[in-house]
């Protein structure tokens, strides 16, 4: 056992060493190396970034087209010099913003991401900084969720008020807050599940080392308390600047129209009622006996007779717990409640998904001077 | 240029001169990184094609396998190319390690105790290094290395424009190759702007700034260079405009397979594909 004072001194050098390290990691941006990540998280958040990428690309070819050419040049050049910029803030440390809430409130998320996209992608194959395979989780991180977090958050401030409103200001700073906030704890995600998902035959961690419960707080807290700040702070400070001497690039009426086009939700009232009797009648399944033919799992297979069942089949049967396993619900009692209560709950889950996808896909309607 | 001003602690450092360094650096390196390409070497002779494909390759590898000794092996293959290339090995090695533990050695240091697993070292501060926690230390450290310096010899051999040329391999639409091309040239400019800016206001300065007041600097300076990117984009599309640019986008792609390309490609690749399948 150590002496008392011996203890007393390293665990203070232990939370000074802490202390480093929250304030550091919180000043560095948030680029992540190839190595962190397996090859199947990497390819997944390659997929995942893939839609906003289509989607920007057409916004641009929508408004633009031939003049997009230099603007996202220049723009992204302008973002990747920001990237480089030091930024003081109170207390002593120095941070770098992202730029990508500025690139969202005066561009609109979609072409932001393509132009943080297109410095990152840079920033990775020429400078370093990021990986090549990590390039699809940086952009998701970075061009996709810091802007259209700090956009939305923008947009509830400045809804009625006037251009040169303080009430921008706020929606700036606290919409680049939250998006780098937000950014940092994606970041920590995709760290977190790799010890879970990508590990040796004997447990070792092949990737980034530490769980969920270590990385989120180790991101999070840091990226909260100074990057986020730094974003928040230098997007309100320079739209503060533009307000007063070039307001003609904050113009902008934006009407995000979602389900309006489609004629809304009462032209197709009837397909609800519709679907809602078929809810009601859905019990009527039950009435069937046995198993649907081939649907059959290890305890039906003994039931018929099958004295044998293959050792995949015994392995993986049980491997995920559905919360609403055969479509009911044990603790209402009630199995057509439970039958009614599955289908609703699947028609709400549909549903969200596709106004989801509704809403990114759908055009807006805008009005905006042109550069 | 030094403040002059009260003797005061060194806590805050002048960000501008921060912000000065850095991009003066940026500009270091790739000049210099456009001098090595333009040697006589192995890589450089290579085609942009290949180059690029069979680097994807071995990141690809490096990035799957499950054999710290094929990650390392791997590793002394990129410093051997390095070396083959009229790339100074000191350079290539310093370049990746002098900045990799101050980041990912860093961040990864407490994994070595924390990580649940057989122990290793006892540390006389009562702390205990696990088997587990070292390896995946190595591992770590192992393919973070080997990746940087596999792009670090991509971009070292091969000139930007060419590595533009050779994307387009990947069906990447011309449409982007073309505004990463712009792009590339463009930061040069606006670093030199901004350079500019950042020195002019510091050949100012007299005294100590407040925190406040450089962060106004900061934006305004940002607030000027984004109204000028605006408008030089402006420019710029009416000189395309001028010179016949109508939105659709034509690359010259100048690229031969030589017979020698084929069989270096061959060989890369052919590494690439071991550590995949061996590592498993």
């Amino acid at each position: 056992m150590l002496p008392a004072h011996l203890i007393g001194k390293f665990s203070k050098s232990l939370a000074l060493y802490y202390a480093v390290l929250i304030v550091w990691l919180g000043t560095t941006a948030m680029h992540i190396p190839d190595g962190y990540l397996s090859p199947i998280t990497s390819a997944i958040m390659f997929l995942l970034v893939l839609p906003f990428w289509v989607i920007g690309m057409r916004r641009i070819r929508q408004t633009m087209s031939a003049r997009s050419v230099p603007l996202i040049a220049l723009l992204a050049a302008f973002s990747f010099v920001i990237m480089m910029f030091n930024i003081p803030l109170p207390g002593g440390t120095t941070g770098h913003a992202v730029g990508a809430a500025l690139a969202a409130i005066i561009l609109g998320p979609e072409v932001a991401t393509i132009a943080v996209s297109i410095a990152l992608v840079i920033q990775a194959f020429f400078f370093g900084d990021g990986g090549i395979l990590a390039i699809g989780a940086n952009c998701f991180n970075m061009a996709v969720a810091i802007p259209y977090i700090s956009y939305a958050v923008y947009r509830l401030f400045a809804r009625g008020s006037s251009i040169g409103s303080r009430r921008r200001l706020a929606g700036a700073a606290l919409g680049g807050w939250l998006g780098v906030t937000v950014a940092a704890f994606l970041t920590a995600v995709e760290f977190g599940i790799q010890p879970l998902l990508f590990k040796a035959a004997d447990g070792t961690p092949l990737y980034a080392p530490y769980p969920l419960s270590v990385a989120i707080p180790a991101m999070v807290i840091p990226h909260a308390l100074v990057a986020s700040v730094v974003e928040g702070v230098l997007t309100a400070l320079v739209l503060a600047i533009l307000q007063r001497t070039n307001p003609a690039i904050l113009e902008t009426a934006e009407i995000p129209a979602v389900a309006g086009e489609a004629g809304g939700f009462r032209n197709l009232g009837w397909l609800w009622v519709a679907l809602a009797v078929l809810v009601v009648a859905s019990p009527l399944g039950l009435l069937a006996p046995g198993t649907a033919w081939g649907e059959w799992g290890s305890e039906e297979l003994t039931r018929i007779g099958f004295k044998f069942i293959p050792g995949g089949m015994a392995r993986l049967s049980g491997i995920w717990g559905a919360p609403l396993a055969e479509y009911d619900l044990p603790a209402l009692g009630n199995a057509n409640l439970g039958y009614v209560l599955s289908a609703v709950v699947g028609i709400l889950v549909v549903a969200v998904i596709a106004w989801l996808f509704t809403a990114l896909l759908t055009s807006r309607s805008h009005s905006r001077t042109q550069h | 240029m030094q403040n002059t001003g009260s003797r005061s602690p060194k806590i805050r450092r002048n960000v501008f001169k921060r912000t000065l360094r850095g991009i003066s650096e940026t500009l270091e390196r790739s000049i210099f990184a456009e001098e090595i390409s333009s040697r006589p070497g192995l890589l450089q002779s290579l085609d942009a094609r290949m180059k690029l494909i069979a680097i994807l390759a071995l990141l690809i590898g490096v990035s799957l396998s499950h054999s710290l000794t094929i990650i390392a092996v791997v590793y002394l293959l990129a410093i051997l190319l390095a070396v083959l290339s009229a790339i100074p090995a000191d350079f290539f090695i310093k370049r990746v390690w002098l900045v990799l533990p101050f980041f990912t050695g860093l961040v990864v240091l407490p994994a070595l105790f924390i990580t649940p697993g057989p122990p290793l070292i006892r540390i006389p501060l009562g702390l205990t290094i696990t088997r587990t926690g070292l390896i995946t230390v190595l591992f770590l450290l192992l393919r973070v290395s080997t990746s940087v310096s596999l792009a670090l010899l991509l971009i070292l051999t091969t000139p930007w424009n060419s590595v533009l040329s050779a994307l387009s391999v990947m069906r990447i639409p011309d449409v982007f190759i073309l505004i990463l091309g712009m792009t590339y040239r463009y930061i040069y400019l606006l670093l030199h702007i901004a350079n500019d800016m950042f020195l002019s206001r510091q050949s100012r300065v007299v005294g100590r700034m407040s925190g406040a007041e450089e962060r106004r600097v900061i934006a305004a300076t940002t607030a000027s260079l984004l109204s000028k990117s605006l408008n030089m984009s402006s420019q710029v599309y009416l000189a395309m405009q001028s010179r016949g640019f109508r939105g659709t986008v034509v690359m010259m792609k100048p690229f031969k397979m030589q017979p020698r390309d084929w069989a270096l490609g061959g060989v890369l690749l052919s590494v690439a594909l071991i550590a995949i399948i061996i590592g498993r």
